[in-house]
């Protein structure tokens, strides 16, 4: 029988691979995916919760988290055009401009 | 009645803030006038307030509210009786002939104007002093006094001796105050409130042990302000402000503050005849003590300011033993030869060009004589010849004590009296007659300007006639004041007085004829008695040695252990530990935005861990 | 019991593709890995019976938003490896075990809040789509209006960002490659 704890805990493990993937990566596109696979992992975990406990709230806010991904998405993929258009490049080591 | 009062209050504090205003800018002659003209308003309300309290008795004056906590009620109220006017009068009026004698002593001072500022305001001070109607007006007052003293002995600020002497003087009224504080909390504690009538009107229900270790507390006050042995040094060494300040606060006015004080408080002192001899002890002593070592020193200021520190014995021989009016008396007469004396040792200073070695003086008689005639008059005075007024209020005190059966400090005060008449005498003669010895030095004496000559006539004439008020005085006073009678038969009076005078003359006389015969023989500043008592009787030392060491051994250690190494350390640690932390976690901010994303995922790993092993205290 | 066998084939497919999209050197495979993976999440979704939000993350995510980052990949070079220099790997895998060990024991823990009580509860006799519905246009109105907003707002400004200056760059482009060409 499949409980809510093995939902949460693959929601926990795809979770740590997006947080590999954000401190792996130096490309900004790269860094881009990781974060989808942030969303993704949050998002099963919410809909197994709401399954489990007959709320739709988690439904719900797994739809929002969708559009905000959406959202994100286009306006970091336009910022992200805009700077290999200056720079020629989309790895983080350009982005280094604010050095303590 | 109300509006002299306030006049006579307010116009030398009127002048002190308006004077303050130009206090940096360069020498105004204009401030000068001004001030010694608010004064002299003040003094005139003074003598009206005078005519007004003969005729009609105290008059008691409530302006406002003052402090209002809790039980305490302090109104700012003010009392006009025959005391108080009495100070007001002798305040007032030698404030005003000191103000104008500064406008030609200053004349090349280039801190001019704030010179007239810290007069006025010490003259406002003083006159809170002597008029408030309760303990702590008259506490105010004090510290008002000694915050001006402080300012005027350390006038010259960029001597360090002066700089010295001021913190010496300070340092020492402020011990002083913390007796006096003491009895004024006592007196609080013990009465509930702070206003003389109601103060006098209960004391005398209060055991007889609290009244002893209240007189005891205010005296130490009266001791620290009037210089009284063991607290006597700053006075001497308050000498190296200027002349008029000596003139003006350490011989006519703020050191009798403390005999004031002691007058005051005659209701208290009265129930307590034992520590009132004792206050007649010291005071006798000191007044031997004092003359003793103006006997030898060489410096002009320093001879007035003992003999001062002894007349101010002999006042506390009278008032210890109860005859205030003859204390009082005294206290007044006094204020009017020695400033006399003071503001005659000025010119005098101002001639040899502000050289005080009297040995290196002599013969100013040729170039100075209304100065010489002045301060003859005063020295005169002070050794207590006849008519001059040093005479009566003097015998007086001799005859309180004789009277007293205190036949040990009438004997003191009568070596006293000798000892005075030389040491005046000593000073006139080595100053202004014998050997020309300045001018080995070059200097070529001249005389004061004119206007200060006639400031000072007013004050020389009080030096002669003033004795001849006494039976005035004593009837106007005496309204207020226990009446004390010397009821010694007539023939033994005679010859008491004629005792005193007798050891007045022949101790001038001595004086005379040593020195117009060229003094004494170097010999003699060999012997242990003369180095006894040019250093002072080895006082300063000992406070040096005994009481200004170990204190600052003290403090060296607390600076340098405590202070450096303790708190000083901890204090540096905190910032050490925050620059260093801060030095090492600047590389957190490389700028990498993957770095960045690193230590957000250790922060997330604390929070979980946190989450997990954190419970908290229910 | 085919749940069970779905839910760790699901598992299995998706950590293993979401492992290629992190670790992979190409761009192209990894965005592949990637709405491979989104697809296995929907197909959890189906499992747990919430029909709905599984079509959208099909459409919006493996539709929309990875054909947007295939739009996006066509500005820059995709072909060649992305070349990342990445410094203290150890540290960055250290981090992650370790958050993922402390999640799945925080996750693993009873939960001790047995009585839950369910804000909108699903509803008796109606499907996923219609409780869905129901709940989002009544109680959850406003932020799906709001959600709306920054979804146009969002798009304006991907347009605004992606076409600004886009001649100018393009021969700048070009020029480059043709002296590149001439060398």
């Amino acid at each position: 029988m499949i409980t809510l704890t093995h939902y949460l805990v693959l929601s926990g493990i795809l979770f740590s691979i997006g947080l590999a993937g954000v401190m792996r990566r130096t490309n900004l596109l790269m860094l881009f995916f990781s974060t989808e696979i942030l969303l993704n992992a949050v998002n099963v975990g919410f809909v197994a919760v709401s399954k489990y406990y007959g709320d739709l709230t988690g439904q719900m806010f797994a739809f929002f988290i969708i559009a905000v991904a959406a959202s994100e998405a286009a306006v970091g993929l336009g910022l992200l055009i805009l700077w290999y258009k200056r720079n020629g490049s989309v790895d983080l080591t350009s982005l280094q401009m604010m050095k303590g | 009645m109300e509006k002299y009062v306030y006049i006579a209050l307010f116009a030398p504090l009127l002048s002190s803030l308006f004077v303050a205003l130009f206090a940096t800018r360069p020498k105004i002659l204009f401030m000068g006038i001004l001030a010694s003209l608010l004064i002299g308003a003040s003094m005139i309300s003074s003598f009206i307030l005078l005519f007004y309290v003969n005729a009609h008795g105290a008059l008691h004056v409530k302006m406002m509210d003052w402090i209002s906590a809790g039980n305490l009620e302090i109104p700012f109220g003010f009392v006009v009786d025959q005391v108080s006017v009495i100070m007001m009068v002798t305040v007032t009026f030698v404030s005003t002939i000191i103000h104008v004698y500064s406008i030609g002593y200053m004349d090349h001072d280039k801190s001019f104007n704030r010179f007239f500022s810290y007069l006025s305001a010490f003259v406002f001070s003083m006159l809170i002093l002597v008029m408030s109607d309760n303990f702590v007006g008259l506490f105010i007052g004090w510290e008002g006094v000694g915050l001006c003293s402080w300012l005027l002995i350390g006038f010259w600020y960029h001597k360090p001796s002066a700089a010295w002497a001021a913190n010496e003087a300070f340092i020492m009224n402020r011990i002083a105050d913390l007796g006096m504080l003491m009895g004024l909390f006592l007196i609080y504690w013990q009465i509930g409130s702070f206003q003389y009538d109601i103060v006098f009107a209960s004391i005398k229900f209060l055991d007889i042990s609290i009244v002893t270790t209240i007189g005891i507390f205010l005296f130490i006050g009266a001791m620290g302000k009037s210089a009284q042995f063991p607290l006597h040094t700053w006075l001497a060494d308050a000498m190296e402000g200027p002349t008029p300040v000596s003139a003006l606060i350490h011989a006519a006015t703020m050191v009798t503050a403390g005999v004031y004080l002691v007058i005051r408080c005659g209701d208290i002192y009265s129930l307590i005849p034992h520590i009132g001899f004792a206050i007649a002890s010291l005071g006798a002593f000191v007044a031997v003590f004092a003359a003793s070592m103006a006997l030898v020193n060489n410096d002009l200021k320093r001879i007035i300011a003992y003999s001062t520190l002894s007349q101010l014995g002999y006042m506390f021989v009278a008032a210890g033993l109860g005859a205030y009016w003859i204390a009082l008396f005294h206290l007044m007469t006094h204020a009017f030869f020695k400033s006399l004396l003071f503001l005659g040792a000025g010119n005098v200073m101002h001639a040899m060009h502000d050289e005080l070695n009297i040995k290196k003086m002599g013969g100013l008689y040729g170039s100075m004589k209304a100065t010489a005639i002045l301060m003859s008059v005063a020295s005169v005075a002070l050794a207590g010849i006849y008519p001059f007024a040093g005479f009566f209020s003097k015998d007086m005190i001799l005859e309180v004590a004789f009277n007293e059966g205190a036949y040990f400090l009438w004997f003191a005060l009568f070596i006293g009296a000798g000892m005075t008449a030389f040491y005046s005498f000593r000073l006139v003669m080595l100053v202004f007659f014998g050997e020309k010895e300045h001018t080995k030095y070059g200097i070529h004496p001249h005389e004061a300007q004119p206007f200060v000559i006639y400031a000072l006539m007013p004050l020389g004439l009080l030096a002669v006639i003033a004795g001849f008020f006494e039976h005035a005085f004593r009837g106007f006073v005496t309204k207020l004041l226990t009446n004390y009678d010397i009821q010694i038969a007539h023939g033994t009076e005679v010859l008491l007085i004629a005792a005193t005078l007798g050891i007045a003359i022949s101790g001038i006389s001595f004086a005379i004829y040593m020195y117009s015969r060229g003094g004494f023989s170097k010999t003699l500043e060999n012997r242990f008695c003369y180095k006894l008592l040019i250093n002072q009787y080895f006082i300063p030392k000992l406070y040096e040695l005994y009481i200004m060491k170990p204190f600052g051994a003290i403090s060296n250690f607390l600076w340098q252990k405590i202070d450096v190494k303790i708190i000083d350390f901890s204090v540096d640690m905190v910032a050490k530990i925050l620059y260093t932390s801060g030095e090492k976690s600047r590389k957190m901010q490389s700028g990498n935005l993957s770095d960045m994303l690193r230590w957000m995922v250790v922060g997330i790993v604390i929070l979980l861990a946190v989450a997990i092993f954190y419970r908290p205290i229910v | 019991m085919y749940e069970v066998i779905a839910f760790y084939i699901f598992s299995a497919l998706t950590i293993g593709l979401f492992t290629v999209v992190v670790m992979s050197k190409n761009a192209l495979y990894a965005m592949s890995a990637l709405a491979g993976g989104m697809i296995f999440i929907s197909g959890f979704f189906f499992i747990l019976g919430a029909e709905f939000l599984g079509v959208v993350q099909i459409t919006v995510y493996s539709g929309a938003i990875m054909a947007l980052y295939a739009f996006g990949m066509m500005f820059f070079d995709t072909t060649r490896d992305v070349k990342e220099n990445i410094r203290c790997k150890k540290i960055a895998y250290t981090l992650s075990i370790l958050s993922s060990i402390l999640l799945i024991v925080i996750l693993c823990a009873p939960l001790f809040s047995q009585n839950i009580e369910a804000l909108y509860p699903s509803i008796q006799n109606a499907g996923n789509i219609q409780m869905i519905g129901l709940v989002l246009f009544t109680k959850y109105l406003v932020p799906f209006e709001l959600a709306a907003i920054m979804l146009l707002a969002a798009m304006i400004a991907g347009i605004v960002l992606a076409s600004k200056k886009m001649e100018m760059n393009l021969e700048i482009d070009e020029e480059f490659e043709e002296a590149k060409d001439v060398k």
